[in-house]
């Protein structure tokens, strides 16, 4: 026996314990807003009207059709803005990512301005925006664009405007960072083999980041599967998203059995997809990205 | 590495300057490298050196002069377009392709068969010594590894003029030396025009046919190693190759005086109005033998003895005030005859190894 091998043995076995105890705070914490509730909401939704265990909320969620309509919007929703932040927010990225560091900072401070804004102010400043009375029909109609005013707020395409607007710093953010991390030597290397400058970026820059592109788009279409405010205001009724459908159940209806069934199967779908995305795309790798 | 080589083309460059607000980075530059030659761009950190192969690569735009790759002028040639090897200091290989898809990557823009890029490719990691590998990931690479991947990348595509910029500095000692060896070998075999950058005098010496010493932005010598070093132009290329010491001799007539005595030297002192005596360590001996008639001798005082394992390094202050320091291969024996600190002791420097150099830059 190795000297003092014993004793080592109790001090690593203390040191454990100790930072055990350091963690436990935390631990309690997440025990108690996270999984008591969501552990709660979850025996909820087996709980029928009459107080029993039951499935009847789920088969109301099989059998009607309305159900199936809001999670098809919901997803409709949550693609359609998370395609748009790409398309927005990887061309913004790249061209942040190519200005001098001090430029770059000062871009950079508008791109996270809609961050430090209450969320309802920005959505409310949008159906200022574009309602028919709206700074932007009354724009268009006095510049000749369009005779009568366009109906761009409580409908479908309202609600993308203010989702693209508030979701697009969550995507620009890891594009960013990922685009910022690309060896500048890498451009010169392709040049240098004979690639021009719009091959060096299909072939080396894009690829390179698409980590961070990635990483992006899955946090964009997570938030937005649960979004409520936005759709809420700007969708004027006609973009029902599963989380409205659950304010109306409690509000409404007071089903907390019901509105808990739906926010389980958001939640699996949620956790379904994070899952696909690490299995299939490699979330550690997107997540070492972002 | 085809059956017909394409012949190596000769670099020209007249006049390039290029300033980075008031600093100039490139103050006038003009030399040539022959067809075929291996030219080191030697000088330290921030003497303009990697700025000139930058201009040479396309990536640095300067501000005026000329650049010819044998009788094209590409001074406003894209990067893309000028076909010419590079090897990065930190290799820029592509992290998201595999081995052989970095090395095809060239073949892939030029279009390149698939049968007869694979086969080139297998044969430029052959010339590397990587045969068989073409899966590996890059980051699967030990240093020297990925070090001959973007060599061969930058041969496959049989560029005649090839490029690298420090390309040895992050490899350690015995790997370096060993990649020197490999690079000469690769060069004589492929008989590509190549300039290569360096800060490391030693790798210059061995590797080149041609060194260019820069410094300030400015052409200081250009010259073979073997003249760079024995004949250097002025004092800051006898400093920075090699050690040396410097005494400062006056004129007088044809010859020149060290304080006032003669010194006997082999070769015509430099047009220069300044002159210093340059002493290499290695060159100056210890109590050189009465008589030779070819010999400068020197008093000095032992200021202190370096043991360095495989020599020794013996400093000696002189009447003047100068430092003067001598190398002498270390046996236990001559170790143990060395005269002591403070001690006096006499130098001597033949007439063949008395250089002088100017003082100033020129």
């Amino acid at each position: 026996m190795a000297a003092n091998a014993e004793g080592l043995r109790r001090d690593a076995r203390l040191e454990q314990l100790r930072l055990f105890g350091l963690c436990s705070p935390a631990l309690l914490l997440v025990l108690v807003i996270l999984v008591i509730p969501v552990g709660w909401l979850f025996w909820l939704s087996f709980v029928g009207a009459d107080g029993t265990f039951s499935l009847e909320n789920y088969e109301r969620m099989i059998a009607s059709k309305s159900y199936s309509r809001i999670f098809v919007t919901t997803i409709e929703v949550s693609l359609l803005t998370t395609g748009l932040c790409i398309m927005i927010g990887y061309p913004l990225a790249y061209f942040l990512s190519q200005l001098p560091p001090r430029v770059a900072n000062l871009c950079m401070i508008t791109v996270l301005l809609p961050f430090w804004t209450s969320l309802l102010v920005r959505t409310y400043a949008w159906l200022v925006l574009l309602q028919r009375q709206g700074l932007l029909n009354d724009w268009g109609i006095s510049l000749g664009l369009w005779e009568e005013p366009v109906a761009l707020v409580h409908n479908m395409t309202g609600t993308l405007i203010g989702m693209v607007h508030i979701m697009l710093p969550f995507l620009v953010l890891p594009v960013y960072g990922s685009m910022k991390a690309i060896d500048r030597d890498y451009m010169k290397a392709a040049a240098n083999l004979g690639a021009h400058p719009v091959r060096a970026f299909w072939t080396v820059f894009a690829p390179l980041s698409l980590p961070g592109l990635m990483a992006g788009a899955l946090i964009v279409f997570v938030l937005c599967l649960g979004f409520f405010v936005t759709p809420a205001v700007l969708g004027g009724g006609k973009v029902i998203m599963v989380s409205m459908r659950i304010a109306t159940n409690i509000e409404m209806f007071v089903n907390w059995g019901a509105a808990s069934a739906l926010g389980v199967v958001l939640l699996v779908l949620t956790l379904a997809i994070l899952w696909a995305a690490s299995r299939f795309l490699g979330l550690d790798r997107i997540a070492g990205a972002a | 590495m085809t059956g017909s080589p394409k012949p190596a083309l000769p670099i020209g460059i007249r006049h390039v300057a290029k300033a980075y607000g008031k600093v100039r980075a490139l103050d006038d530059v003009s030399l040539d490298v022959r067809s075929g030659e291996f030219l080191t761009l030697l000088g330290p950190s921030g003497s303009g050196k990697t700025t000139l192969l930058m201009v040479l690569a396309g990536f640095t735009r300067p501000d005026g002069g000329s650049l010819t790759f044998g009788e094209a002028e590409m001074i406003r040639t894209p990067p893309h377009r000028r076909d010419v090897g590079m090897v990065f200091q930190n290799y820029a290989l592509f992290p998201h392709m595999s081995v052989a898809e970095n090395v095809g990557y060239p073949l892939r823009l030029r279009r390149v068969g698939k049968a007869e890029a694979a086969e080139r490719i297998a044969r430029a990691l052959d010339l590397v010594q990587l045969g068989g590998f073409g899966e590996r990931r890059i980051d699967q690479l030990s240093g020297g590894q990925k070090q001959r991947v973007a060599l061969a990348r930058a041969i496959v595509f049989e560029p005649r003029i090839l490029l690298m910029d420090e390309p040895l500095s992050a490899l350690d000692k015995k790997l370096r030396e060993r990649m020197q060896i490999e690079i000469r070998r690769l060069h004589e075999m492929l008989g590509m025009t190549t300039v290569y950058v360096t800060h490391d005098q030693r790798e210059a010496l061995t590797m080149s046919d041609q060194i260019a010493v820069i410094n300030h932005g400015r052409l200081m010598q250009l010259d073979t190693p073997e003249r760079i070093y024995e004949r250097p132009a002025n004092r800051f290329v006898a400093d920075f190759i090699g050690e040396s010491s410097f005494l400062a001799v006056e004129r007088a007539g044809d010859g020149v005086t060290l304080r006032g005595a003669p010194l006997k030297i082999d070769s015509a002192a430099p047009a220069a109005k300044d002159l210093l005596l340059m002493l290499r360590p290695e060159r100056v001996r210890i109590a050189p033998p009465e008589g030779d008639a070819a010999m400068n001798r020197f008093a000095g005082v032992v200021r202190d003895i370096v043991y360095q394992g495989d020599s020794y390094l013996l400093y000696a202050d002189l009447p003047g005030g100068e430092e003067v320091a001598v190398r002498g291969v270390l046996r236990r024996e001559t170790f143990s005859a060395l005269p002591k600190a403070g001690e006096p002791v006499t130098l001597g420097v033949s007439a063949a190894d008395a250089v002088l150099v100017a003082r100033d830059e020129g």
